[in-house]
């Protein structure tokens, strides 16, 4: 899932330094499982908001809202009605769900109030890793299911750098070297006679995050 | 003799790193190259070591070139994409560059300018591939080229690994040879006995592999090393000779020297690691008869 953190308090007041009724828009999916986005922060920072406002002599009235998933148009759409009535909106879901009220906004300023910060999942509670880079074209399969594109620091294909050092990334100490991992569970699959195959570069240009704005059609969807 | 036929004639070369400045100042490296000639038969030219911005390999081999030097360009992944690669390998031939050491590079995060944007958009496997694809007279696209560059192709190997590690390297190295990798440097490596697995193991390949050896300047040297490149071990009765030292320069050499000598019949080469006692080589082989 996507994994975002919250913007310090100081950044997100003076985004909303012109407006005196805002709308604070959270969402009830990713953000929300990695405690960033979802119902809960939304009414935290609401009341921080109004607080901070209120020490400088400047209220500011702030509704709240979690729509169930940010991105999806028909959640979206759901507060049509409430925007209506504020000057401006801060989402926390992720850069995509703030997108999402961009576009079907289009009169009324919409800042975000977290940095989304990659795709990754829940280690244990309050740590987050980061997992996937969505490069568009899965190797999982030649790397015993580890991704070498997110959790090696030079993304390589064919083997480990040489700088890991008791397992660990020569690059963040407290990361599992991506290539440990991959050669134990090769290892433990009995499948190590894969690391014998070099592994042609990616096509990043062509494929992947180089390649302009990345879309997926489905005609069979469409309507 | 060119590097490559003093490779294939099976001689022991001496190579010598020689960093770049951090300017285009090179009053500094054309002293020690003076001091160097007739000396060692290569000089290796590091690219963006430690990813620290510094003058590029491929102006200071050029240079170093002219002067009557035979150079060793260096050219690793980290910052440069696969456009780049190709067309610095292209510069490197058309300006008589033949040797070339391709390497992985290192991240920017652990250099001078740790906000940079990494690249690797190929890993060093596919550089590799990238060098033998244009010797063979075709771009990655496979489009044409005009005229054919030919390269002694060099790559980095991590002779000391043990256990796990130590599989994976060979399988690593079988790679690299098969993409045609004409010569490996190791890591610097301050312990024969760590050396010697390794190469039973690799023996076999039949391809040159040159033993870094990296002056120890001091006991705090040492230990840094000791504790913080993976890998490196340098034994306790060096960390003796050194902490025991008046002349440190002196010991330095005495401890280079053994190393010399004991790896000498097991390996084809050596590259002399310096790094600010670059004055000292001349000495250094003149104690070892090199
Ligand atoms: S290989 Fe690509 S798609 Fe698969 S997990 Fe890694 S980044 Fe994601
Ligand atoms: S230590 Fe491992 S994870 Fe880190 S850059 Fe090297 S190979 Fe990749």
């Amino acid at each position: 899932m996507i994994k975002a953190e919250q913007k310090p308090i100081d950044e997100i007041l003076k985004y909303l330094n012109p407006y005196n009724k805002i709308l604070l828009s959270g969402c009830g999916a990713c953000v929300t499982v990695c405690h960033a986005g979802g119902e809960k922060e939304v009414e935290l920072l609401a009341s921080g908001l109004r607080m901070a406002r209120q020490k400088i002599g400047k209220k500011i009235e702030v509704l709240e809202v979690t729509p169930a998933r940010q991105c999806e148009p028909e959640f979206a759409l759901e507060l049509s009605e409430t925007i209506e009535k504020v000057e401006a909106v801060l989402s926390i879901s992720c850069g995509v769900g703030v997108q999402t009220l961009v576009r079907h906004f289009p009169k009324i300023p919409i800042f975000p109030g977290v940095n989304t910060s990659f795709l990754g999942e829940t280690i244990t509670h309050g740590v987050w890793e980061e997992r996937c880079q969505a490069c568009g074209n899965c190797i999982l399969e030649k790397t015993g299911g580890i991704c070498p594109i997110s959790r090696c620091a030079k993304q390589l294909l064919n083997g480990p750098c040489g700088g890991s050092s008791k397992g660990k990334c020569e690059i963040k100490k407290e990361a599992d070297c991506a290539w440990q991992l991959i050669y134990d569970r090769l290892k433990t699959l009995n499948q190590l006679y894969k690391l014998e195959e070099i592994i042609p570069a990616k096509r990043w240009g062509v494929e992947s995050r180089d390649s302009g704005l990345r879309r997926i059609v489905r005609e069979d969807l469409k309507v | 003799m060119s590097f490559k036929e003093q490779l294939e004639s099976g001689k022991f070369v001496v190579v010598a790193e020689l960093q770049p400045p951090k300017g285009n100042d090179l009053s500094e490296l054309y002293e020690y190259t003076e001091l160097l000639k007739g000396r060692v038969d290569a000089i290796n030219i590091p690219d963006l070591q430690n990813a620290i911005m510094r003058l590029g390999s491929l102006s200071v081999c050029t240079l170093l070139k002219a002067r009557g030097m035979e150079v060793i360009y260096n050219l690793s992944c980290s910052d440069r994409n696969r456009l780049a690669l190709q067309s610095e390998l292209l510069n490197a031939s058309a300006l008589g560059l033949k040797n070339v050491l391709l390497l992985q590079g290192d991240h920017p995060s652990i250099g001078d300018h740790f906000e940079a944007q990494a690249v690797f958009d190929l890993d060093v496997m596919g550089l590799l591939g990238t060098a033998k694809r244009l010797q063979e007279g075709y771009d990655l696209m496979g489009n044409d080229l005009q005229g054919k560059p030919q390269f002694c192709v060099g790559a980095q190997i991590n002779a000391t690994a043990k256990g796990h590690v130590l599989d994976l390297e060979i399988m690593d190295m079988e790679k690299k040879i098969r993409t045609g990798v004409d010569f490996f440097f190791t890591n610097s490596i301050y312990d024969v006995s760590l050396f010697e697995p390794f190469v039973k193991k690799v023996a076999h390949f039949k391809v040159p592999i040159i033993v870094a050896i990296t002056l120890l300047k001091s006991v705090g040297m040492a230990r840094y090393v000791n504790k913080h490149v993976e890998g490196a071990s340098i034994p306790d009765s060096i960390i003796d000779q050194l902490m025991k030292a008046s002349d440190k320069q002196k010991v330095s050499n005495e401890i280079a020297g053994g190393l010399i000598k004991a790896f000498k019949p097991l390996c084809q080469g050596v590259q002399l690691i310096p790094i600010g006692w670059e004055k000292q080589i001349p000495t250094l082989l003149d104690d070892v008869g090199l």
